[in-house]
């Protein structure tokens, strides 16, 4: 899988990083997402698409173009 | 997107036609509950039928009513729909609301881009890892309010014992606002938030509110201390992102909503573990991972003190999973009923935390989801913990039926909680 992200859409709720802390951080100055991995590993995938669902923002994209890593 | 598809709502063909299909009567909204623990059944039922009425509220403005999830989450993030309450037919949920636009406009009311502006500024203070850092201190202000609590007579007030003094020392160190003036700030919350009051006197709170804490920025602009306040007025009055009026406000968002909020989540969900023996028992003695943090995520969604709903007025038409809102109308997610929509939550209506209950919208959706949210969860968690493990004899000091319920108040919760131990 995939995973993008639409940072400018980010309101910092931290959903992605309860979710799926390996492939999500946020950063300690903005408080904005970041990605760690943009191809995690299959046994994330359930963890990436909640964090997806999740956000309130829409700011995680999975499998989808148009994002930026 | 990874979002279920969703059954069709029935669309309303002209949204000026009422009331809406197979519901007869006009809705006041909202209406009295039936039972205490539960939202009003007239909205559970309007739910489960799948309709989307138009209802009536106090001022006679008559907004959509959206009670399923899936709608609710639309309606909540979708940016044609606006949450400036000085708009001309916005549904304010009581005279009281409508103050909000007569002071420096909090986030609360702010659409994009200036919303968005304001909370990248401060979004640092407030990721997963910030609030876990905070963790100890936390535990700290627990401790010592519990202690105080068990030293003094029982029985004793939960509210006034607890809940409020961890939920105000909490925000208050957070944001280096002096503890000893938190009377004034619990007071002049409730008057804000008292839906019985009216627009002045709202307005008066709120102003003598913001003026406090316009001073107290000027204050940490010139000897800043560790704290949230300070922090900010350093970083940003010098770069003109955001002045003494605008961080007083937002720090008076923090300040309110940060400590009534917590507070009624503290009381109100003791309460409802007391009511669920089986899991404050659970709470004492388990130690799976991810039974605190569950338990916490299924009393926000189960209580949902956003008793209301969170409401918008619809900037453009907007088509809501097949229900058609046109321009200039408002509309309420009703976040309570929503958060029970068994489509998406298998505990529907129990409590049950062996159930995973993320996604709910206690804390909202969409570009205004709770700025708070990671260190409410530290404070709940950290509450329900150790109320589990250090009073494990705690009970109710008078029936259930003589508690007195926030039914006066925006945000949902219990004015008093004797107990005893
Ligand atoms: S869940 Fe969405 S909004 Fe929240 S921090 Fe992650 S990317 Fe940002």
């Amino acid at each position: 899988m995939r995973v993008s992200l639409l940072p400018e859409h980010c309101v910092g709720a931290g959903h992605c990083v309860l979710s799926a802390p390996e492939v999500f951080d946020q950063h300690e100055d903005d408080g904005i997402v970041l990605l760690l991995d943009t191809t995690p590993d299959a046994h994330l995938a359930d963890a990436v698409h909640e964090a997806a669902d999740l956000c309130p923002a829409r700011a995680i994209l999975v499998d989808a173009p148009g994002g930026t890593a | 997107m990874t979002s279920p598809p969703t059954p069709t709502t029935p669309t309303i063909a002209s949204a000026g036609t009422e009331p809406a299909r197979g519901n007869p009567a006009p809705l006041h909204y909202p209406m009295p509950r039936q039972c205490p623990y539960a939202p009003p059944e007239e909205v559970t039922a309007v739910r489960a039928g799948g309709a989307v009425p138009r209802v009536t509220i106090w001022n006679g403005v008559r907004p959509w009513l959206f009670t399923r999830y899936e709608d609710a989450r639309v309606v909540l993030s979708d940016p044609r729909f606006s949450a400036d309450k000085s708009r001309p037919g916005y549904p304010l949920s009581s005279a009281v609301a409508l103050a909000e636009t007569a002071v420096t406009p909090t986030l609360l009311i702010m659409d994009n881009p200036e919303h968005d502006h304001y909370r990248r500024l401060v979004l640092g203070e407030f990721t997963v890892k910030r609030a876990e850092s905070l963790r100890p201190a936390v535990r700290a202000v627990v401790d010592g309010c519990l202690d105080r609590m068990l030293q003094g007579p029982a029985p004793a007030d939960l509210v006034t014992g607890l809940a409020l003094p961890v939920a105000l020392s909490v925000i208050c160190e957070f944001l280096g606002v002096p503890f000893e003036d938190r009377e004034l700030f619990r007071s002049l919350t409730h008057t804000m938030n008292a839906i019985g009051g009216t627009t002045e006197t709202a307005a008066a709170a709120r102003q003598e509110l913001q003026e406090y804490l316009e001073c107290l920025v000027a204050v940490r602009e010139k000897h800043p201390q560790q704290d949230f306040i300070s922090r900010m007025a350093v970083k940003h009055l010098g770069t003109g992102a955001m002045d003494h009026e605008r961080l007083a406000a937002m720090a008076l968002l923090l300040l309110t909503a940060g400590h009534d909020t917590t507070a009624n989540m503290i009381s109100l969900g003791v309460l409802t573990l007391l009511r669920h023996p089986a899991h404050f028992t659970a709470l004492r003695d388990g130690d799976a991972p991810g039974l605190l943090a569950g338990t916490v995520e299924e009393m926000l969604r189960h209580l949902t003190i956003v008793q209301r709903g969170i409401r918008r007025i619809a900037l453009e038409d907007v088509d809501v999973n097949g229900h058609l809102v046109r321009a200039g109308e408002g509309v309420i997610a009703a976040v309570n009923v929503a958060n029970r929509d068994p489509r998406r939550f298998p505990s529907g209506e129990d409590f049950d935390p062996a159930e995973r209950a993320h996604g709910h919208l206690a804390f909202g959706y969409g570009p205004h989801q709770c700025l708070g949210q990671s260190l409410a969860r530290v404070e709940l968690q950290e509450v329900y913990a150790a109320v589990a493990r250090r009073i494990p004899t705690l009970r109710t000091a008078v029936p259930d039926t003589e508690l007195r319920f926030k039914e006066d108040m925006a945000v949902y919760g219990v004015h008093e909680l004797p107990v005893t131990w």
